[in-house]
């Protein structure tokens, strides 16, 4: 408790640290931003709720670890190469498992990709230990205010290429005839199919793409945090806690709840020890849960 | 009669089965546990249509609170947990036993209290949300305790050995989860064929019309969940002493174990059936002690996989096949009415 | 017209910024039959909505015998006595049709106690009689999932007789219903207002149907009340006629 209330008045005596906070908590919430994005995307179009999706992002990061320190290529390449790595594992898993739960209860799809979770998980935990992993770039930081932030650059492309991506993405969904045809059928998947419009292939389409814009989050990861083979969960939490605290359909509340989120994670990380970061991302989305619930309840509606 | 004669055979088998098969008792206690938790996810997950993720928050619940009750009747907690169990835990017979005892029934009555609290939070959630608000409820509940140092923090806590023969509480145990289990079964058969297990039904097939027709749905629901939390912190009182050993991520919220296998059961028995519960634990531990032996190293992937494979392929579960094959055997008939012929609105359906 | 049991005054409510009701009043007399007609799209079934509390009004006030319910949840209004069925049928599809009365008990007077009992012999009587009156006696032991889309409406209609209401709302009772068996839908309904005593406040677009039962009807027309009066006088209302054939 003593040690709770000194780290607020620390907070209180060096306002700048304060500032440090919100730059880490910006960092980590563009890499939310991207998963909760793709979490966003699928739940959307073929309402499929994605408890995988922070495995995925672990994945990526393993791919793109396994590429630098097995064949020595460039870290930065492990962007790209984990997008298409994890594009080819989103596929095969649409094709065998969410192709079939996709007309089902939510439910069902719930437990499908947890249960894809947990084989992703394990395997990953075979193949490459249970130990963290990271890749280091050899960038200098810079620091402002007599060294009290600070703002490693590898930090700083990492949130670079995660803005980037981002922007990639959405001006594609906006731009292409893909991209129209993956908004059409959220809209109304049986009207886009009297229009000719291939859904299966469009959720082909958007699976793989939602698996590779996470594999290309979690090679960001590995270049400025650690990864393991359970940190999964912690990220498919974290979507749910953005997307849920959005609501469905309105990227810049999605935006907006990532770099939300990664903010009061830091302090609340600060504050409390880092020991309780997984739990404040967890409370933080029964917090959003009941808060949606109580608006709800005042429009006699429910949260469903 | 024949039913009955089937309910005293199966019985007979359940106290017969640790003398038959003595080096299978410790195993053979987990599949009445599976069939405890499995029983009771049902009430909520298969009888009233609330799929929760998180109903192992109730057994890590009555794990804790047992061992910290018969814990505090003898010792000074803090001081016991700080030394995490070593040397100072001499307790007597009388002790353990009383220990067990009220520590369990706190366990109930504290999880039973949560869980009503919890669903006046939770339960205007619904379908998916719902799932996701208990498995959050689960990991934080981990989390927090595995920081919380009175309760020894990651490491757990350690309890007392069974006061007697290895072998005599190996025994002791199998029995104490062969009563619960057969308790629970016969409870939950009372309980679904009164008013309750009606309303509930109600609720699974048309919330909104439960509601429209004037049902106290929420009080429903609270009641449920709170019975099943009851059971499920009874279940994780005794496997903390059946333990001795437990720590919090991996024993007493291990939200991706037992959390998901009672799911993973009660699907694969069949959802919403008072025997399908009791099938798919069996079915499913018979599955999992086979991945153990045969899938070296790889046994969590197999079993990821068949959670998949049961989700996706086999959802509706032993007794919805047969429910679809057999529906007369679920008491799906026409029936006349005595004596009269059949009414103009059958004689137009007919015609249409 | 005796004492209204049902008082609307003043409701307004509207989706994003189209006006499903506007400033709608409308009195249902105890014990009669009172009509609800307009065109599709007119409101009628938000009205309803709003007074069994599905959502919340934007003004004025529902009050039923005399008690203000437009702020209260629909379970607390359904177990005042006023309940409704849905113009989509909503039963509970995977039981029985006994089962779906059996649960229809009225549960206003409900204990903690009773939530544990087994049903009564005079509950499944009572079922019983009401499937009979309804004519699905025989398919009584079927799923009522199973049921064609006009059994399923007799059978909701059933279900709410069961619950012994004061009031019952009924969203387009003949909808989808075989046009030989509405006659005897007509009769039933007329029984249950005379014999069970149970008013009834209906949604109707069969205007031979609600022009021939209904003592009293209102007509709603683009959110507002057009016109009211008996039958007689709404059949030859000008007003009426337009908004049906569309010459507004």
């Amino acid at each position: 408790m003593d040690q709770i209330l000194g780290n607020i008045s620390l907070l209180i005596q060096f306002p700048v640290v304060n500032i440090n906070i919100v730059l880490q908590g910006v960092l980590i919430g563009a890499i939310f931003v991207l998963a909760a994005y793709g979490l966003a995307l699928v739940w959307g179009v073929m309402n499929v709720k994605n408890l995988a999706q922070g495995d995925f992002v672990i994945a990526g990061g393993y791919a793109s670890w396994w590429f630098n320190t097995n064949l020595g290529l460039p870290a930065l390449l492990g962007i790209p190469l984990a997008f298409a790595i994890l594009w080819g594992i989103g596929w095969v898993i649409y094709k065998l498992v969410i192709r079939r739960v996709i007309e089902r209860d939510l439910f069902t799809s719930l437990l499908a990709t947890f249960g894809v979770g947990i084989v992703m998980a394990q395997s990953m935990n075979l193949l490459f230990s249970a130990d963290t992993q990271s890749l280091r770039l050899d960038y200098d930081s810079l620091d402002f205010f007599d060294n009290l932030v600070n703002l490693p650059i590898a930090k700083l492309v990492g949130a670079i290429t995660a803005v980037s991506l981002a922007i990639a993405v959405i001006v594609f969904m906006k731009r292409s005839r893909m991209g129209q045809a993956i908004r059409a059928t959220a809209q109304d998947a049986r009207a886009a199919r009297v229009m000719g419009i291939d859904t299966e292939k469009v959720y082909a389409f958007t699976f793989s793409l939602n698996a590779a814009i996470c594999g290309a989050a979690g090679a960001i990861i590995v270049l400025v945090w650690e990864i393991q083979p359970f940190f999964g969960m912690g990220y498919s939490i974290r979507s749910f806690v953005i997307v849920t605290a959005a609501g469905l359909g309105n990227l810049p509340g999605v935006i907006a709840a990532g770099f939300g989120i990664g903010i009061l994670e830091q302090f609340g990380a600060h504050i409390f020890g880092i020991s309780y970061q997984q739990a404040i991302a967890v409370l933080l989305l029964l917090m959003v849960l009941i808060y949606r619930l109580a608006q709800q309840r005042r429009n006699r509606q429910v949260l469903q | 009669m024949n039913k009955t004669l089937l309910y005293i055979a199966l019985l007979i088998i359940s106290i017969a089965l640790p003398f038959v098969f003595p080096n299978y008792t410790i195993s053979l206690t987990a599949m009445w546990l599976l069939i405890i938790v499995s029983l009771t996810w049902d009430m909520t997950g298969g009888q009233m249509g609330y799929n929760s993720l998180g109903n192992i928050f109730f057994y890590g619940t009555g794990m804790y609170v047992a061992a910290i009750t018969g814990i505090s009747m003898v010792y000074d907690v803090g001081q016991y947990t700080s030394a995490a169990g070593g040397g100072i835990n001499n307790f007597t017979a009388t002790q353990y036993f009383s220990g067990l005892g009220i520590g369990a029934v706190a366990a109930g009555i504290f999880c039973a209290i949560s869980a009503v609290i919890l669903g006046y939070l939770l339960f205007g959630l619904r379908g998916p949300y719902f799932a996701i608000g208990t498995l959050g409820v689960a990991i934080a509940a981990g989390e927090l305790v595995s920081n919380w140092e009175w309760v020894g923090g990651g490491q757990g806590v350690s309890l007392p050995v069974y006061p007697g023969d290895l072998d005599e509480g190996k025994f002791f145990f199998y029995y104490l989860f062969c009563t619960l289990g057969i308790a629970t079964f016969i409870f939950l058969k009372w309980l679904y064929s009164t008013r309750f297990g009606a309303a509930i039904n109600a609720i699974r097939d048309d919330e909104e019309k439960a509601e429209a027709m004037g049902i106290h749905t929420l009080r429903y629901k609270l009641v449920t969940w709170s019975i099943a939390a009851f059971i499920v912190g009874l279940a994780g009182a005794f496997s903390g002493y059946q333990l001795i050993q437990f720590e919090p991520l991996e024993t007493a919220y291990q939200t991706i174990n037992l959390g998901i296998f009672m799911v993973v059961c009660v699907l694969l028995g069949g959802k919403g059936t008072l025997w399908g519960p009791v099938i798919g634990a069996i079915l499913f531990h018979v599955l999992k002690e086979v991945t153990w032996t045969y899938f070296l190293g790889w046994q969590w992937v197999a079993l990821g996989a068949l959670i998949v494979v049961t989700v996706v392929y086999f959802q509706d579960g032993l007794m919805g096949w047969l429910k679809h094959v057999r529906p007369e055997w679920f008491g799906e008939r026409v029936e006349q009415k005595p004596g009269s012929k059949p009414s103009s609105a059958s004689q137009a359906e007919a015609a249409q | 017209m005796s004492k209204p049991i049902i008082e609307v005054t003043g409701v307004s409510k509207s989706y994003g910024g189209v006006h499903a009701n506007k400033d709608v009043s409308l009195k249902v007399a105890d014990g009669g039959i009172t009509g609800l007609i307009g065109p599709n799209g007119s409101g009628k079934t938000t009205l309803f909505n709003s007074i069994v509390g599905y959502h919340p009004i934007d003004c004025g006030s529902v009050k039923f015998q005399g008690k203000e319910i437009s702020k209260l949840q629909v379970p607390q209004i359904a177990r005042l006595g006023l309940l409704r069925t849905f113009q989509q049928t909503r039963i509970y599809g995977e039981m029985n049709c006994v089962e779906n009365m059996l649960i229809s008990i009225p549960h206003r007077k409900m204990s903690y106690k009773d939530m544990f009992k087994h049903n009564s012999k005079i509950d499944y009587e009572k079922a019983d009689r009401l499937l009979d009156f309804v004519g699905l006696y025989e398919k009584r032991y079927l799923r009522a999932g199973s049921l064609s889309f006009g059994q399923q409406k007799l059978l909701e209609f059933a279900m709410a007789l069961t619950n012994e209401p004061t009031v019952l709302m009924l969203d387009e009772p003949t909808a989808g219903i075989n046009p030989t068996l509405i006659n005897g839908l007509i009769d039933r309904l007329q029984l249950a207002n005379s014999e069970f005593g149970i008013t009834l406040f209906i949604i109707e677009h069969n205007m031979r149907v609600i022009m021939n039962m209904a003592d009293h009807i209102y007509c709603l027309a683009h959110g507002e009340m057009l016109a009211s009066g008996p039958p007689s006088e709404i059949q030859n209302d000008q007003r009426v006629i337009d908004a049906y054939l569309g010459a507004h």
